[in-house]
C-alpha cells in the first residue's frame, strides 16, 4: 500500500505525516497525530462531532480525506483555548451547563466559533441552523442555544 | 488505493479513464460510499487542483461556476445570488454547514440522486455543463447528465469542470422549493424549480419548471409553452401548471411520503415555487 507524504499546519505548528489514501482527517488527528479533541460520532457527515476548520472553513474531518489537507491550515479544538485559559466560548458553556457527556462538544464548540467569525449577532434561529449538523443527544439543545446566544452577547461587548 | 492530484483537465481524463478510478471533489458523497464499501476504488483522481474548477466567474458570456466549488463559496457570493436566487437557495438547502464547506455542483450532480437539491434548480434555469474528456471537452444541458439514479451519461475518463448560466435578462426570477419531514439535515420528498422572465408588459416570455424526488431523474416540464408564452400569468393558467406537475409525477413511497403525498406536494411547490419566481422577476 503506498502512502502519501503530507505537510500541513494545525493550529499553528506544521505537521508532517505520511498517510494511507483511505485514512480521513480524522483518521490522522486522533491515530496518527494523537490530537484526540475531534471525536468520531457517526463517521459519515451526519453528526458534526469531527467539526474542525480548513482553511477557515467549517467542515466534517470524517469526511475528508488525509492526503487532500497537504498545504492545508486546520483548526480543531485543540487550538481554541490560549495557554491554560479556556476560550469565552467554552467557559461559557461551562457555566450554563450546555454540555452533558462531552462528545459533541468539541464539534459544537468549533462550529459555534466559526459561526460567531461570521455573524457576530446571529439570530436564534440562525443559531439553529448553523448548528443543525451537530448533533446532541443529551441537552435537547436549549442550553447549546442560549450558552451561544448569551456568549455571542459578551464578545460584542468585550 | 492510489490518491492523485492531476493539474489539468486532460492529465485528470486520462487518470480518470483507469480501470477502477473514482473522481474526488469534496467527497460529501465519496467518502461515505467508501466507508459503506459501497465502492472500491483502485485510484482517487482529486480534481481540485485543475485551474478553474473552484472559481466563480462573470463575463459577457455569463456565470461560470467551477464544479467543484464549494457551496458555502457559492452561497457567499453576492451578485450570483442576485441574478439566480433559486439557483443559489437550492445548493445552499444542500446538508448542513458542514457538508455545504465542502458538497459541490458537480458531485450533487453527478451523485444522480433523485432528490439532489441543486439539478431540478439548475434545469429550470437553463443551466449547461462543460465536461472533460480525453479526445474533447464538450458542453451539454444539465437535463442530459442524469438517466438513472446513481447513473449518467458520462463517459470513461469524462469528469465536469464546471457551469454555465447565462447572466438574466431584465424581469428575470428564478426559485427553489423543497419539502422535507423536519426543517433541516433531511433530504427532498419533492423538490421544483422555476425560471422564468416577463417582457415589459408583464407577459411571460419564457418559462422553465423542473422537479426532483418524484421520478427516478429531475424531471423538466413540457407543455408549459401553450399554456404562458406570450400571456399575462393568471389562476386558470397556474392550475394548468399544478396539473402538468403531478402528471409528471412517477414517484416511489418511502417512510417520507406516500405517492399521493408526493404527488400533490409536487403540484403545490411548482404554484409557490412559480409565484416566487414571478415577484422575484417583477422586481429584478
Amino acid at each position: 500500500m503506498s502512502k502519501t507524504q503530507v505537510a500541513t499546519c494545525i493550529n499553528g505548528d506544521t505537521h508532517e505525516f505520511l498517510c494511507e489514501t483511505h485514512q480521513t482527517l480524522l483518521d490522522v488527528l486522533r491515530h496518527e497525530l494523537d490530537l484526540t479533541g475531534s471525536k468520531e460520532g457517526c463517521a459519515t457527515g451526519d453528526c458534526g462531532a469531527c467539526s474542525v476548520m480548513l482553511d477557515d472553513r467549517l467542515v466534517c474531518a470524517c469526511l475528508v480525506l488525509g492526503v487532500e489537507v497537504d498545504g492545508k491550515e486546520i483548526e480543531t479544538i485543540e487550538g481554541m483555548s490560549s495557554g491554560s485559559g479556556l476560550h469565552a466560548i467554552q467557559q461559557k458553556f461551562i457555566d450554563l451547563a450546555a454540555l452533558q457527556c462531552g462528545i459533541c462538544t468539541p464539534g459544537v464548540l468549533v462550529a459555534t466559533k466559526a459561526l460567531l467569525t461570521k455573524n457576530k449577532n446571529p439570530s436564534e434561529k440562525e443559531v439553529r441552523f448553523w448548528l443543525a449538523g451537530n448533533l446532541c443527544r443529551c441537552t435537547g439543545y436549549d442550553k447549546i442555544v442560549r450558552a451561544v446566544l448569551e456568549v455571542a452577547a459578551d464578545m460584542r461587548n468585550a | 488505493m492510489e490518491y492523485v492530484t492531476p493539474k489539468s483537465a486532460s492529465e485528470a481524463s486520462q487518470a480518470l479513464s483507469q480501470e477502477g478510478a473514482f473522481a474526488l471533489a469534496g467527497g460529501t458523497d465519496l467518502l461515505v460510499k467508501l466507508k459503506t464499501r459501497f465502492v472500491s476504488p483502485s485510484v482517487i483522481v482529486d480534481i481540485k487542483h485543475i485551474p478553474n474548477i473552484m472559481t466563480i466567474k462573470q463575463s459577457a458570456e455569463g456565470w461560470w461556476i467551477g464544479a467543484a466549488t464549494p457551496c458555502a463559496e457559492i452561497v457567499e457570493h453576492d451578485s450570483l445570488s442576485k441574478d439566480w436566487p433559486g439557483v443559489v437557495e437550492a445548493l445552499s438547502l444542500i446538508g448542513s454547514t458542514q457538508i455545504q464547506g465542502r458538497a459541490t455542483l458537480g458531485g450533487n450532480l453527478c451523485n444522480a440522486s433523485p432528490a439532489a437539491d441543486s439539478i431540478p434548480a439548475l434545469i429550470a434555469a437553463g443551466a449547461t455543463c462543460v465536461i472533460s474528456g480525453q479526445v474533447k471537452e464538450r458542453e451539454e444541458p444539465v437535463e442530459k447528465i442524469v438517466t438513472a439514479p446513481g447513473v449518467t451519461t458520462l463517459g470513461k475518463g469524462e469528469f465536469i469542470i464546471g457551469f454555465k448560466l447565462p447572466i438574466p435578462k431584465n424581469r428575470s426570477g428564478d426559485a427553489y422549493l423543497r419539502l422535507i419531514p423536519r426543517s433541516e439535515m433531511d433530504i427532498a420528498v419533492v423538490g421544483a424549480g422555476v425560471s422564468l422572465s416577463l417582457s415589459e408588459d408583464g407577459k411571460i416570455e419564457a418559462i422553465r419548471v423542473a422537479l426532483g424526488a418524484i421520478a427516478p431523474t429531475q424531471v423538466l416540464l413540457s407543455g408549459l409553452e401553450d399554456i404562458f408564452i406570450g400571456k399575462e400569468p393568471n389562476d386558470d393558467a397556474i392550475q394548468k401548471l399544478v396539473s402538468l406537475a403531478e402528471k409528471a409525477c412517477k414517484p416511489i413511497k418511502d417512510k417520507r411520503g406516500t405517492i399521493e403525498y408526493r404527488t400533490k406536494i409536487a403540484g403545490v411547490l411548482a404554484k409557490r415555487a412559480f409565484g416566487i419566481a414571478l415577484k422575484r422577476a417583477n422586481n429584478y
